[in-house]
């Protein structure tokens, strides 16, 4: 699923509160799996190279490293994977989280404006990697202003919502 | 929950290893050691009768040093959502900031208490009984670390305000930490140990409660 719509119209709040980060003022949501989360912030150490800081999370995921070199080649992060994170620039900061979300087991993926700051090959790769993971039988729940490079079964336009 | 802890806590003292934090309080200590005969004299005797005290004052406040560092990064690069996103709630973070914390300061502290105390000439019964308390005192000391951390993460000046929350919180642990450098103190040390106890089992709770409304 795609949610739509123009900035500051509560996308974001919107990912946060399915994540339970911010709670509901009305309604509940009720998630039954743990999701993997990828928003504006890495939460990539900035002192490790990027392969120890994506693995640390791998680590607490319990995802094999093999899994976390795959999502990292798909995103290509491979020939980055000793660069101290402090060094990356934004867009690859942002693969970075992606790559995360593509290495972890978890079913429903929540994607915050993925596609800034990547480039036409990277967004290529997400629509990919993204398509990979719907076929396998994994949920997507995007936040995007623009349109992403993957066929969302159903698309959430918040404007028509605004107060 | 169990299975993030030691990666928590794992990478918390990789981080205080490679960010030199660990050798912050040490150095601190022993230059606190160090200056202080040159303030009150070289009188042996006035030395080792308020050398003690001067050393629980200086662990006190290194323990005080890394507070910055504690809680309020993490939370801003977002590693906090993750875990949370993961089911790890924000008390099993608090447990491992606090533990990783008294890991990366506490030994390191209490080894160079031996040098320090020799720059003071602390007696050898004195220095036992320092060392005993400071083993008691020093997981105190952390859980009101990542306890200040946790209240003033996202504030400006965290660090000024984290200080002066933080040390009338720590006057107990100074008054009973420094009153069982006598002999025949007991009483205090199980004063000591008590409060120490009271602030550990306490912190993960008012810490994580602290870090849930922080992001609200």
């Amino acid at each position: 699923m795609r949610i739509s719509g123009p900035n500051g119209i509560g996308k974001s709040s919107l990912i946060r509160q399915i994540c339970g980060l911010i709670p509901c003022n009305e309604g509940t949501i009720i998630l039954d799996t743990a999701p993997a989360l990828a928003d504006e912030r890495a939460a990539l150490d900035p002192d490790k190279s990027l392969r120890a800081a994506l693995l640390f999370w791998a680590d607490i995921d319990g995802a094999p490293p093999a899994r976390l070199d795959a999502a990292m080649e798909r995103m290509a992060l491979s020939p980055l994977a000793d660069l101290p994170v402090r060094m990356l620039s934004t867009g690859q900061r942002k693969r970075a989280a992606l790559a995360r979300v593509i290495a972890s087991p978890a079913k429903l993926w929540l994607l915050d404006e993925p596609g800034n700051g990547l480039d036409g090959a990277s967004l290529a790769s997400l629509g990919a990697a993204m398509d990979t993971h719907a076929a396998s039988g994994g949920a997507i729940i995007a936040a995007s202003h623009f349109d992403l490079p993957h066929a969302f079964s159903e698309t959430l336009d918040l404007s028509e919502y605004a107060p | 929950m169990m299975r993030a802890l030691l990666p928590l806590i794992r990478r918390d003292i990789g981080a205080a290893w490679s960010g030199g934090g660990l050798w912050l309080p040490v150095i601190f200590l022993i230059l606190v050691a160090s200056l202080y005969p040159f303030a009150v004299g070289p009188d042996a005797r006035l030395l080792g009768q308020t050398g003690g005290g001067m050393l629980w004052i200086a662990a006190l406040l290194a323990a005080l040093l890394p507070i910055e560092r504690l809680i309020a990064p993490d939370a801003q690069a977002g590693m906090f959502d993750q875990l949370l996103v993961r089911g790890i709630s924000d008390e099993t973070i608090a447990l491992a900031k606090m533990l990783a914390h008294w890991l990366s300061f506490g030994p390191p502290l209490m080894i160079a208490t031996l040098p320090a105390a020799a720059l003071l000439k602390l007696d050898g019964s004195t220095l036992i009984r320092l060392e005993l308390g400071l083993a008691i005192g020093t997981p105190a000391l952390a859980a009101l670390g990542v306890l200040t951390a946790a209240l003033t993460a996202g504030l400006r000046s965290a660090g000024a305000l984290s200080g002066l929350l933080a040390l009338p919180l720590a006057v107990p642990l100074l008054i009973f930490g420094a009153g069982a450098l006598h002999e025949g103190s007991g009483a205090a040390l199980k004063f000591l140990a008590a409060i120490s106890l009271l602030l550990v089992a306490l912190t993960p709770i008012a810490a994580g409660a602290a870090m849930r409304a922080g992001r609200e």
